[in-house]
């Protein structure tokens, strides 16, 4: 793949990093967050932590649907799989996230018909297949997920499909953004903007985030290439005083979104009022829920739902994390009640998730980060 | 009869339920192991946990293992169940050095409803990669469950041979400055069984590595013996969890190039797109090798004289730093750390 390889250049890397290095120069530290769990994914897969300097510190941000799912809803989600007659379908990575009384895993080897899929399309396929039960689609993602779940749903509308709903977990990112930046704790330069979900939003939604709190945000590409180049141009802005929005994901993200996309989240979706992030609380007009033209394929209209909610243990610490307030090991549970095998809070779950990360440090070695 | 006197073991094992994972060698089947079956059963053998037993036999060394195939589905491009029990259980010995097994036996458990002619199938494959890893299949067993209780066929296999006089295996040979070596591309057995069974809408060219590895491991003792420190057939967890496994076992840290990682463009793509990390993908034909620094040449020039190993080559170091870690340095000097395989991603490969 050549096109990917060119932004693997170790000389282009390196020569990135060693600019980062003289823009970042001393005596100011600089924490900028990547809102986005690609780029989490990325930096962690790459290791480019260490090809930045020590002042200039990333922030993992709440951009992994999973980890800011609510317990509750994970329950909700189970309940909905232990009806008659019922197969659950979701990703693979919603698969080890845990409800109150285990994971969906956990579920299926207890015998609850919960199945991995890799599309929602291929959920729709099985309820053509299994025509004597229902299928449900457990929906998670942010406006990345969004439109093929949609799809899924006029798609199933068109076909006449009866026996298959959405349980509608998708939660936008522009709220969650807002939140952060509106907590009192909040202590953040800047934003590496997310790559997938801008290619169907595109740049505008983020623009009051350089106008109303001036901060730079810069769209990123995954590669290492990208991710370093976007750090650099975010550096650019901060040294000269400037907040602006920046795309340095041309090749991919349209400034104007992606219309046809929108435009089939608008018809499937419909914004809740209020949605519970995990550890960050009750945002406003933060998730989608599945659109009243939509009805006959909504689980949450389809079955009784309980409405769960949990909360997380009081010493659980996962929204000053997510926030960059607290390093992971600053939390009380951090390794002990909380670990990635028997996660509490869910950025424990991923292996990409902040605590996750970082635990498998600590477990390593004398030289624990501060 | 005497009595047996036994210490009243300490089980640390308190999972709740049996899991997937508990099979899908990462950290639950380790949890399982050590906190079950090794307390329980404890003596010095098992308490090694080495892919095969080592026992003294009559003034020789006497390799034993025990596997069992659950593989879905039955047949897949580049093997089947009855090819990979035979040389999943010959690899086994092999990398404990005994190179040339002196027997399998086989123990089958069948549904019913199960074609005559898959099980057919699959014992002729056996007996063709019986002859070619030049060992026969001396007994077994055969039982039936009803339909609905196994998928087709299950496969337990137990084999024995004589461990190479001149083979001096084990984590606490491994030095600071060892060099670890791969005999080929890996992640082929694991995607080729991922989308060989149809759920995912990928296509790619690629078949199962299977096949015994104990050519390489003849070829390695013929030209380095006494500087060949470890070996292992990186199967169920991957390569990132036989070496986290090896480095759990020392003092010692390895730390890889990822670069220098054989990687076939089908499985690196198939692993962007699932999320899935290729060194936790399991492998049925390579060979992780650790040896000293300067019989390095000497070792891969073995491996490539090798049909199928071709690609051979040095992938890692020991190092000392960090202790008991795996960690991967990409081209241009970033890290991370390799865990072994947490839960079981993937649906069952082997
Ligand atoms: S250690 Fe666990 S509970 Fe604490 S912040 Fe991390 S994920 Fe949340």
């Amino acid at each position: 793949m050549k096109y990917v390889d060119e932004f693997r250049d170790p000389q282009l890397i390196a020569n990135v990093s060693r600019e980062i290095a003289r823009l970042a120069g001393a005596g100011r530290h600089y924490r900028i967050m990547e809102v986005c769990g690609g780029h989490t994914h990325a930096i962690y897969r790459h290791g480019l932590k260490n090809l930045l300097p020590p002042n200039v510190e990333l922030i993992h941000g709440p951009g992994c649907p999973v980890c800011v799912l609510p317990m509750g809803r994970v329950d909700d989600g189970l309940s909905i799989a232990q009806q008659r007659d019922v197969i659950m379908t979701a990703f693979g990575d919603m698969m080890r996230v845990p409800g109150t009384r285990g994971t969906p895993l956990e579920h299926k080897a207890r015998g609850v018909d919960i199945r991995m899929v890799y599309s929602p399309l291929d959920a729709l396929r099985i309820a053509q297949s299994t025509p004597e039960k229902h299928v449900v689609f457990f929906a998670i993602g942010f406006e990345t997920t969004a439109p093929s779940t949609a799809l899924t749903l006029a798609r199933a509308r068109a076909l006449g499909i009866k026996n298959f709903s959405v349980f509608c977990n998708h939660v936008t990112i522009v709220p969650a953004i807002r939140a952060i930046l509106d907590s009192p704790d909040m202590r953040l330069d800047a934003f590496v903007g997310p790559g997938h979900v801008s290619t169907v939003t595109g740049c505008r939604p983020y623009e009051f985030i350089a106008r109303d709190y001036g901060k730079p945000v810069v769209i990123s590409g995954f590669e290492p290439l990208d991710i370093l180049e976007s750090i650099l141009m975010i550096l650019r802005q901060l040294r000269s005083g400037e907040a602006r929005v920046e795309n340095q994901y041309r090749r991919i993200v349209p400034w104007e979104g992606n219309l046809p996309a929108l435009q089939a989240i608008g018809e499937a979706f419909e914004l809740r009022p209020y949605f519970e992030w995990r550890g960050l609380g009750f945002i406003s007009q933060s998730a989608l829920k599945v659109s009243s033209a939509f009805a006959a394929w909504d689980a949450e209209v389809q079955f009784e739902v309980p409405g769960i909610r949990v909360t997380d243990p009081k010493a659980a610490q996962c929204g000053e994390v997510l926030k960059g307030v607290l390093k992971p090991p600053q939390c009380k549970l951090f390794g002990k009640e909380c670990n990635p095998e028997h996660p509490v809070g869910a950025l424990m779950v991923s292996s990409e998730g902040a605590c996750a990360a970082y635990y498998r440090y600590v477990h390593l070695s004398e030289s624990v980060p501060a | 009869m005497e009595t047996v006197e036994r210490d009243v073991p300490r089980v640390r094992f308190n999972d709740a339920q049996i899991e997937m994972a508990h099979g899908a060698g990462g950290k639950a089947s380790r949890r399982l192991v050590e906190g079950l079956f090794v307390p329980l059963l404890a003596n010095p053998i098992l308490a090694t946990l080495s892919d095969s037993a080592l026992s003294d036999f009559k003034g020789s060394k006497l390799a034993t293992t025990a596997d069992g195939y659950v593989v879905k589905p039955l047949r897949f491009p580049g093997g089947s169940i009855g090819e990979l029990a035979v040389n999943g259980t010959v690899n086994d010995l092999a990398v404990a050095g005994a190179v040339r097994p002196l027997g399998l036996m086989a123990s089958f458990i069948l549904e019913a409803g199960l074609p005559g002619e898959a099980l057919r199938a699959e014992v002729e494959a056996m007996a063709d990669a019986a002859a070619r890893a030049g060992v026969s299949i001396v007994g077994g067993d055969t039982k039936v469950v009803e339909h609905g209780f196994a998928d087709g066929m299950y496969i337990a296999t137990f084999g024995f041979g004589e461990v190479d006089a001149r083979a001096n295996l084990g984590p606490k040979r491994i030095r600071e400055g060892d060099r670890v070596l791969l005999s080929g591309p890996i992640g082929d057995h694991g995607i080729t069984i991922l989308l060989a069974r149809g759920e995912l809408d990928l296509e790619a060219d690629l078949a199962s590595d299977t096949r015994s590895v104990a050519p390489f491991v003849e070829a390695l003792l013929d030209a380095i013996a006494e500087d060949l420190h470890w070996m292992r057939d990186p199967t169920r967890g991957g390569v990132a969890t036989a070496l986290n496994e090896l480095v759990a076992a020392t003092e010692l840290g390895i730390t890889l190039f990822e670069e220098a990682i054989p990687l076939r463009d089908e499985v690196r793509g198939a692993c962007e797109i699932l999320g899935l990390d290729p060194l936790h993908i399991a492998n049925e034909g390579q060979i992780l090798a650790v040896v000293s620094a300067d019989s390095v040449d000497g070792a891969l020039g073995a491996m490539r004289s090798v049909a199928g190993g071709e690609h051979a080559v040095c992938i890692g170091e020991v190092r000392a730093k960090p202790a008991r870690a795996v960690l991967a340095v990409t081209a241009y000097g970033g890290s991370r750390l390799i865990d072994m395989l947490v839960g079981d991603p993937l649906p069952r490969i082997c």
